[in-house]
């Protein structure tokens, strides 16, 4: 999909490496670690005291995460996103998100960016399963300046977050005229087109942005809106980009109770037509990177494109 | 020619039972057994070893106890009425619609650090506590109570492992081993024996006492941590202590007592309260 050679640093050592310079200015922060690996060329200096590594144990991981802020630490948790939403799940509802406590959890290997390694590591029950708790922000950036900027808003704010990462490199998206701001979409592509994308993460921001390119170019004005911030969701951003009533989602995620189900909860009760694009309800047991797994299943710029043009075939309702 | 009697010689811990044997009367009943087995470890964590103040709820100073089995909420009440955390009116509101005592605590409540009743999350906070303790260089400690049954759940252990290997000596687990869980004895559920074996096996300091004897819990809650080690507390006790028809009985383990019910068991706490006369 992308030129070799494109794919910027991955997100997740970007923000790896901004958290240590944050560390070194912030004395709350504590970074807490899963064994992931992801500190091993990290030089922590004078907050080396504040890098823990709490093993393979992910809802100790959890629960230490709240008895430090409950302590007036601010930790910043790192595991993959798969461990963070299932397994040490009862730890982030009860100890962290019925506390509002300011714990942040830096998820890596986000919806099928885990690849080869299989469906134990893929991750496309996330944002369903930790939307849905109260206080938590669910927060899917769609490049690593995205998620640099907004893991700094997360730590910046009072509560809990979930900055859901992916595993590799992806390419950077296009300048835009400002950066990420934490709960407003990124409006991409202008609104008031007769068809609006709404993506997150990484490479269905970019299957948006090129599906919207050749809507365009077959004559059919596209908004795009980058929905980086699934909770709490920019409803007015969306109502708004929401008014041409041909809205369609598209996310690395199983369909059912991601970024789509949240866009269509808002928007069926308005009335407006939405189509998801998003995983369809089964696993994927294959070898492939990234690219081949989202082609496998169904998350596709193409997609995006027929699923436009089928919506407007139909009678339009409202326009 | 009025007779007077004499007062009554009372304890704290007769007290303390007295209202645990209240809230059962509620309506909604509540966890007898196991609030009765662990009111000497709280009383004594709350009177002779903890630096708290319930005038000074927030002091940053201040030790932390986290009630890692939930479900001694009602002993946890009674002990924080007793200790002037609530007062006591607050135990009568037990259960009331819309008041926040639950049958699992949540830090609404005055004295209550952290929400618990999911089983084995007591200790994962306590490692998260314990840490910041230390990066504070603060002089305190965080004890976090444990149910014996509790120790089933995996996330205990891999708390255990975690205090261990980073060497959090203020950290102090007390298991509540009053050898009962809801279906019947722990080792007959999943056996958690040879318990004290296992704990010094993950690195931990073992202290065994009877967990009704004041001054023995209270010697091994104050001892020093050996440096670089966690503590833990096997307080050997009785599931529905102080009741002596249900002492030791697995039926104990959650009550709705009726009047004549309540009423007997208030009978049975006063002869109990006349035995512990000096």
């Amino acid at each position: 999909m992308s030129a070799p050679g494109t794919a910027a640093r991955p997100a997740r050592e970007v923000c790896a490496q901004l958290l240590a310079e944050l560390m070194l200015a912030d004395e709350r922060l504590v970074c807490l670690d899963s064994d992931t690996g992801q500190f091993t060329r990290v030089d922590f200096g004078a907050a080396a005291d504040r890098y823990v590594n709490l093993g393979i144990a992910e809802q100790n991981l959890l629960g230490a995460a709240a008895g430090l802020a409950r302590a007036g630490r601010i930790p910043v948790v790192h595991t993959m996103a798969t461990f963070a939403a299932t397994r040490a799940l009862e730890a982030v509802k009860i100890d962290v998100a019925f506390g509002n406590l300011a714990v942040h959890i830096v998820a890596t290997h986000g919806g099928l960016s885990a690849g080869s390694l299989g469906p134990t590591h893929h991750a496309l029950e996330d944002v369903a399963v930790l939307r849905t708790l109260p206080n938590l922000r669910v927060v899917v950036p769609a490049d690593a300046d995205d998620a640099a900027g907004l893991l700094r808003q997360c730590l910046d704010g009072p509560g809990p977050s979930y900055l859901r990462l992916g595993r590799e490199g992806t390419p950077p998206l296009p300048p835009r005229p400002s950066p990420a701001l934490l709960g407003r979409a990124q409006v991409l592509r202008p609104i008031g087109g007769d068809v609006t994308i709404v993506g997150c993460g990484p490479r269905p921001v970019r299957l948006a942005l090129q599906a919207a390119d050749a809507l365009t170019a077959s004559g059919v004005a596209t908004t795009v809106l980058d929905m980086h911030t699934v909770k709490p969701l920019d409803v007015a951003t969306l109502t708004a980009a929401a008014g041409n009533d041909t809205v369609l989602t598209v996310e690395d995620h199983w369909a059912a109770g991601g970024l789509g189900s949240a866009v269509a909860e808002c928007l069926a009760e308005r009335g407006t037509r939405v189509r998801r694009i998003g995983a369809p309800d089964r696993f994927f047991p294959y070898a492939g990177e990234h690219e081949d797994l989202l082609e496998r299943a169904g998350v596709t710029a193409a997609r995006v494109v027929a699923a436009a043009h089928a919506m407007l075939a139909e009678t339009p309702r409202r326009r | 020619m009025s007779v007077v009697t004499p007062p009554r010689a009372d304890t704290a811990a007769a007290r303390v039972r007295r209202r645990i044997v209240q809230m059962c009367g509620h309506a909604r009943g509540g966890h007898l057994g196991g609030s009765m087995s662990l009111v000497e470890i709280l009383l004594t964590l709350y009177q002779d070893v903890m630096r708290v103040d319930p005038e000074r709820l927030d002091d940053p100073d201040r030790d932390i106890m986290v009630l890692s089995k939930g479900h001694g909420a009602i002993g946890l009440y009674a002990v924080l009425a007793e200790c002037g955390f609530l007062p006591e009116s607050a135990v009568a509101g037990y259960g009331r619609p819309g008041g926040t005592l639950l049958a699992h605590p949540v830090p609404d409540v005055a004295g209550v650090e952290a929400p618990t009743g999911a089983l084995g999350h007591g200790l994962p906070l306590g490692v998260g506590y314990a840490l910041a303790m230390r990066l504070d260089e603060a002089e305190r400690r965080c004890f976090v109570v444990l149910g014996d049954g509790e120790l089933q759940e995996g996330s205990v252990w891999e708390a255990a492992m975690a205090a261990a290997a980073h060497r959090l000596d203020r950290l102090v687990a007390v298991v509540d081993r009053n050898g009962l869980q809801i279906t019947g004895p722990t080792e007959e559920v999943l056996a958690l024996e040879p318990l004290a074996a296992k704990w010094a096996s993950f690195g931990w300091t073992v202290r065994a006492v009877d967990g009704h004897d004041r001054d023995r819990l209270r010697a091994a809650l104050s001892a020093p941590a050996e440096s670089g080690r966690p503590t833990v507390v096997l307080a050997t006790t009785v599931k529905g202590k102080g009741l002596p028809y249900v002492e030791d009985q697995v039926h104990s383990h959650y009550a709705r007592l009726g009047e004549r019910q309540l009423t007997r068991a208030m009978a049975a706490l006063q002869q109990d309260t006349r035995a512990a006369r000096p």
